[in-house]
């Protein structure tokens, strides 16, 4: 590296990859990961949520994984918190719709009224 | 992308608890699990936890884990990270809190502060952009880029800070004699030579965030035109000597170390040179001594290194944690630094607590902290209710304190009157189940044995103290022989020719001062002759 702004631009990359120990999250998305879940298909949900935010190169979102919600048949489910917002809870979401959430209701703050099981 | 990343603590603590089992069975469960993509295990320095096993910490979550074993890596695989259910039982509730901000404000544990340690724990310290992210080489940029090097030593003078090395010597004053020296080479030397019982704290510094003293080092290079350094590390601490060799490789490749950095002018390499177990070689003098290949003994002073040290160029000495505190201050200004602390001692200490205490370990507070916070609080007190009998500040040359001190804020100005300081940071806390002239034997037998053999005073002085001590532990002793004991301290301390010899009597005198019945009630009184030692 030769100037400060070469120094700055490997900090800026080092600290996206880091983003995960930060605390100051706006976003976050929780997939239920209980048996349940997981027999309904919530892995490849989770690994597309994975894969679309890091393609559109999210910032402010926690990604996280719970046990089962007691609303197996309503698996895979996925559950959007942000400050001052309720809680979104998506029900029998595939991998398709965890992308449109998180290009829509992440993105664009949209919540996806069709898919959405409870709100609370 | 990582969703989920799993700091492992890897210090020399925890690698004797079995950590790096755990991490590769963390690794094999993660990969199990068809999880390797999404968890990123990364290994870092001290967390500061101690005597609790393997320590974890699971972000974004922030659940702290200790003791964790091989046995229980597939629990907390299957049930935090793939059903985010928190495993409980292995829990450490007195985890910080998630207040990690660099710069802003510095992580606290209860009543610590952790300046020289805020990234011991949080980063990876193989990892050169985990450091950078945090901050790394950006004081270095903007001093070559946009401040001269006087600029950067009016800083360090301006913020107050005394080496942490032991004497607390102002370190602005110290890079001032060697900055107005004319000479074509200059050298900054780091002193990782940690010898002193019951101190660890540069050992771990330089575990968990070793980029931080190679920038130091290269500011204190800038801000007295030197271009070469060394770092002096005691032989035993095979992974700080890893960590920053490999540290000191990929400041090379990214051009952080080398010719001229950041395209400037400035042009500055670090070797790093191994001790060979010689307490005496963390005398400054003698540890050049022992960099230029000759027997490490002390040097006749003055001159003093700023003037004339490493082949007779003008050298800086400074501690691992001095050097720790540089890049700080020329990030946030002088002024930060006197914010923390007292006003005769700017910023945080790095102690390491030893002894009878429950919660043993490293710790960073700001000065002016008393010892009842740093015993009750963060140490949790002493074991099996036992009282306190004494505290011995500073390693094993350190003054002593007693029950009268426990409320006493430590800072220089208030050790200096009662004859005590701070020195290497060692905090030996000694119950009352104890015989304080057994103590004191035990300190003496070690000066004995590390004394270099250089001047008589403290070749003979520390043998015959032994002497008289193994004498009057053994009922063997007469009355005189206390004073005898006082005598022959009092006269090393004014005549002995390094730190060495000079030190040795000060745990010596502070037990007799405060405990000096307890030595005349070991004397022998049936015995009626005279000290057969003079």
């Amino acid at each position: 590296m030769k100037t400060l702004a070469d120094l700055r631009k490997i900090r800026e990359q080092a600290q996206k990859e880091m983003a995960a120990r930060e605390q100051s999250a706006k976003y976050r998305i929780c997939v239920g990961m209980g048996t349940c879940g997981i027999a309904a298909g919530s892995r490849a949900v989770m690994s597309a949520i994975i894969d679309e935010i890091g393609k559109r190169d999210i910032q402010d979102v926690v990604i996280t994984q719970t046990g089962c919600l007691g609303y197996c048949d309503q698996e895979p489910l996925v559950k959007v918190t942000q400050p001052d917002k309720s809680v979104i809870t998506y029900g029998k979401i595939t991998p398709e719709i965890a992308r449109k959430i998180v290009q829509e209701h992440i993105l664009n703050n949209n919540v996806l009224g069709d898919y959405v099981f409870t709100q609370d | 992308m990582h969703r989920i990343h799993i700091l492992i603590a890897m210090d020399s603590h925890t690698l004797a608890q079995g950590a790096r089992a755990v991490k590769d069975a963390l690794l094999k469960d993660l990969s199990l699990a068809g999880l390797s993509d999404e968890v990123k295990v990364v290994e870092t320095g001290s967390l500061g936890i101690y005597k609790k096993g393997v320590v974890l910490v699971v972000f974004p979550d922030n659940i702290y884990y200790t003791g964790v074993t091989v046995e229980n890596v597939a629990e907390i695989v299957s049930e935090h990270i793939v059903k985010g259910r928190i495993v409980e039982k292995l829990k450490y509730s007195k985890a910080p809190g998630t207040e990690v901000k660099v710069q802003e404000k510095a992580p606290r544990f209860g009543k610590q502060l952790r300046v020289v340690l805020r990234n011991a724990g949080i980063i990876d310290p193989e990892s050169i952009e985990e450091y950078i992210a945090h901050n790394g080489y950006e004081a270095l940029g903007v001093a070559l880029t946009e401040k001269k090097p006087n600029d950067i030593l009016e800083q360090v003078k301006a913020s107050d800070l005394q080496g942490r090395g032991g004497a607390f010597f102002p370190t602005g004053v110290k890079w001032g004699f060697a900055a107005r020296e004319k000479a074509e080479q200059k050298y900054i030397i780091c002193n990782a030579d940690e010898g002193e019982p019951g101190t660890f704290k540069d050992r771990l510094i330089l575990e968990g965030d070793p980029h931080a003293i190679i920038e130091g080092m290269a500011l204190a290079g800038y801000a007295v035109g030197a271009s070469k350094g060394f770092i002096y590390i005691r032989g035993e601490y095979h992974m700080s000597i890893a960590r920053i060799n490999r540290s000191i490789e990929q400041a090379r490749e990214n051009g952080l170390l080398g010719e001229k950095i950041f395209d400037t002018d400035f042009s500055f390499d670090i070797e790093v040179r191994e001790g060979a177990g010689a307490y005496i070689c963390g005398e400054e003098t003698a540890l050049i001594e022992s960099i230029e290949g000759k027997r490490g003994e002390p040097r006749d002073k003055p001159p003093f290194p700023p003037s004339e040290g490493l082949w007779g160029k003008p050298t800086i000495v400074n501690n691992v944690e001095t050097l720790a505190n540089i890049p700080q201050i020329i990030l946030n200004g002088p002024e930060w630094l006197q914010k923390l602390g007292t006003e005769a001692s700017p910023g945080t200490k790095v102690f390491t607590l030893v002894g009878n205490i429950n919660n043993p370990g490293l710790i960073e507070v700001p000065m002016g902290i008393t010892l009842r916070e740093i015993i009750y609080d963060i140490g949790e007190g002493i074991p099996q209710g036992n009282g306190f009998l004494l505290a011995q500040l500073g390693g094993t040359t350190g003054g002593i304190l007693t029950a009268e001190q426990l409320d006493l804020p430590l800072d220089t100005d208030n050790l200096r009157k009662i004859g005590a300081g701070l020195g290497s940071g060692a905090l030996l806390v000694v119950d009352d189940t104890h015989n304080v002239v057994e103590v004191v034997k035990n300190f003496v037998e070690f000066f004995n044995h590390e004394s270099c053999g250089k001047c008589t005073l403290c070749r003979e002085g520390t043998g015959r103290l032994y002497e008289l001590l193994d004498k009057l532990v053994s009922g063997q002793g007469v009355l005189k022989d206390v004073d005898l004991i006082e005598r022959l301290a009092k006269t090393m301390m004014t005549g002995a020719f390094c730190g060495l010899g000079q030190a040795a009597p000060v745990p010596i005198l502070g037990c007799l001062k405060y405990f000096r019945q307890e030595f005349e009630k070991m004397v022998n009184t049936e015995q009626k002759s005279v000290s057969a030692v003079v």
